[in-house]
């Protein structure tokens, strides 16, 4: 028998994975079966998702993160991250494998790489996270040209505005706290306060649908395995 | 009809099926994908009350005598439209098809509205063949899935010139109501499947038809709300959003119909059950007890009795042309919507 070692590295690799549409990492949302280190520095992952018909170009999102994140841990010599129980584990594992490709992996059905479709998730989830961190604040009675001015250095720090800060970067727009903090997510342009009210509203809009989603999602799994997952957290 | 402290509503469940997903129906070679997709369904029912949970031999196919029961003895139905689905390629004989809908329909005169299908790389043939169903079944409604891959093709838009000629059809054939599934779909690999915004195009370009957008474009609720919010003749179709939502995750369901009720507004959102997804009765009877939980809701629209009664069956009777008895529709001034103010956010 195979002694392993303490996987927790790889586990920490994988918690810097995020489900794309979800905006978690695909450690808290369950969707790690499993993941382990060999004495000689083969890590193997297996990913599991809601439904056997989950979107493939998310999964292989997904699936691709993780091979990367995994590789790059310390002791790590060789990865493998296999996607089980989905229609389209075939071919997302061994592109992934073979470093493919989105298009690559999926010959003739696909045409391009994912990168488009990802930045325009980013771009969702710092709109979801404006939400996040301002409905505090119009709480607080802050009107909407006060919001308007408001700098990311004015706000008082939160796990919510780190993250915020982070997609932000991530998308290569101002996230430095001279920055406003009400932004464009599409140019990254300052909001201008007559359009702050519909701003926010999509905004929140935003956010409910990406949490509405998790809700089916992490539902879903539940029904589909009565197992919890690698480093999976209650919502 | 339901009727609960002296109210009494008219209830059109504007979204089920009567399937048939048992292994005597799959395609061989493609029994994982059949396998697969009727799991899935399975696994959605799991997101509903457990005492209304079946079994998955049940679930695969459920019989006509479960199917009168659960919609109409015990689940308050008044008329039930049928929405169908092929996937001949996995379903040797289609999942829920016209013809198999249309065994219920001829059976049980005036339970049930017919709606067909269409899918434009079906060409002239496809033509013909809704041309039929229309004569034979009386359809004034369609479901389209726009995700469907097939023999090459990963999907099509309601923008594409071919689904044009369709539209054009329907309009000519006197279809009114063309239902389009944007939620949990099958092949979109590397394009957003379920992006909404072919549904603008052509909501613009056929005034005079309805689009009811099936599960409120979940999981891209965003998008939906912010283009229906501009088009008059946009639907929310809630199934799943009741659903899938209310019983497991109640306060996000309260969270997803304020932002319905915010841009689309109670009057152009529709009740469907997904039968035989979710049985209707607890549907019913807990949308009709529902409010939002807390004072956290309070800058959305107010939920009110002639809310539900609109979202219910009022919305859905005067899309289908449907005769509500006397007792059931709202009062003259009754159930003006109340988002006045917040209306005038929108652009």
């Amino acid at each position: 028998m195979t002694t392993l070692l303490d996987a927790g590295p790889v586990l920490a690799a994988l918690a810097t994975v995020r489900d794309p549409e979800l905006d978690e990492p695909i450690t808290a949302l369950g969707f790690v079966a499993s993941a382990t280190l060999s004495p000689a520095g083969a890590a193997r992952v297996e990913l599991r998702l809601p439904t056997y018909f989950c979107a493939p170009n998310f999964a292989y999102l997904m699936v691709a993160d993780a091979y990367d994140a995994v590789s790059a841990v310390d002791g790590v010599r060789r990865a493998e991250v296999v996607l089980t129980d989905h229609f389209a584990a075939g071919p997302i594992n061994d592109g992934v494998a073979a470093r493919a490709g989105f298009a690559g992996s999926f010959q003739g059905e696909a045409v391009g790489e994912l990168d488009g479709l990802r930045a325009d998730f980013v771009r969702r989830a710092v709109l979801a996270g404006t939400d996040l961190v301002c409905r505090p604040l119009v709480g607080a009675g802050v009107e909407p040209a006060a919001l308007a001015a408001l700098t990311l250095g004015e706000v008082p720090p939160s796990p919510d505005l780190t993250r915020l800060r982070e997609r932000r970067a991530e998308l290569g727009l101002p996230a430095g706290d001279g920055a406003p903090l009400l932004v464009d997510p599409a140019t990254g342009g300052p909001v201008p306060v007559d359009a702050v009210p519909l701003h926010l509203r999509k905004a929140r809009t935003t956010r409910v649908n990406i949490e509405a989603n998790t809700g089916i999602c992490r539902g879903m799994l539940q029904h589909r395995y009565q197992t919890r997952g690698q480093g999976e957290e209650d919502a | 009809m339901y009727e609960k402290d002296g109210e009494k509503y008219f209830v059109v469940d504007s979204h089920m099926h009567y399937w048939n997903a048992a292994p005597d129906n799959w395609v061989p070679g493609a029994e994982q994908y059949a396998k697969g997709w009727i799991e899935c369904f399975h696994a959605y029912q799991g997101l509903g009350p457990a005492e209304t949970h079946w079994p998955i031999e049940k679930f695969m196919k459920y019989s006509e005598e479960d199917l009168m029961r659960d919609v109409f003895t015990d689940g308050y139905v008044d008329v039930a439209v049928f929405q169908p689905t092929y996937l001949k390629e996995w379903y040797a004989e289609g999942f829920n098809t016209t013809e198999r809908n249309g065994l219920l329909a001829e059976k049980y005169p005036g339970k049930f509205i017919l709606n067909t299908r269409w899918d434009p790389r079906d060409g002239d043939d496809g033509l013909k063949e809704l041309r039929h169903n229309v004569e034979k079944y009386g359809s004034r409604g369609v479901k389209l899935y726009t995700a469907e891959w097939r023999q090459g093709s990963r999907g099509w838009t309601l923008k594409d010139a071919e689904a044009y000629r369709y539209l054009d059809a329907c309009r000519e054939l006197g279809i009114r109501n063309i239902h389009v599934h944007k939620g949990p779909t099958i092949w979109p690999l590397d394009k957003d499947a379920f992006d909404v915004s072919d549904v603008d195009h052509a909501a613009t370009d056929f005034p005079e038809l309805n689009f009811i957008v099936e599960h409120v474009g979940l999981p891209r609720i965003e998008d939906f709300c912010f283009m229906a919010t501009q088009e008059p003749n946009v639907y929310a179709g809630l199934s799943v959003v009741i659903g899938g939502l209310m019983h497991a995750r109640p306060k996000f369901f309260a969270k997803v119909m304020g932002e319905l009720l915010f841009w689309v507004g109670e009057d152009k959102m529709t009740f469907g059950s997904d039968y035989g997804i979710w049985e209707p009765k607890w549907q019913i009877e807990g949308f009709v007890d529902w409010d939002y939980p807390s004072d956290e809701f309070s800058d959305f629209p107010r939920v009110t009795t002639a809310t539900k009664k609109k979202i219910l069956g009022l919305n859905a009777a005067k899309l289908y042309g449907i005769e509500v008895p006397a007792e059931y529709r709202l009062d003259p001034g009754e159930g003006t919507p109340a988002a006045q103010d917040d209306a005038a956010l929108v652009p």
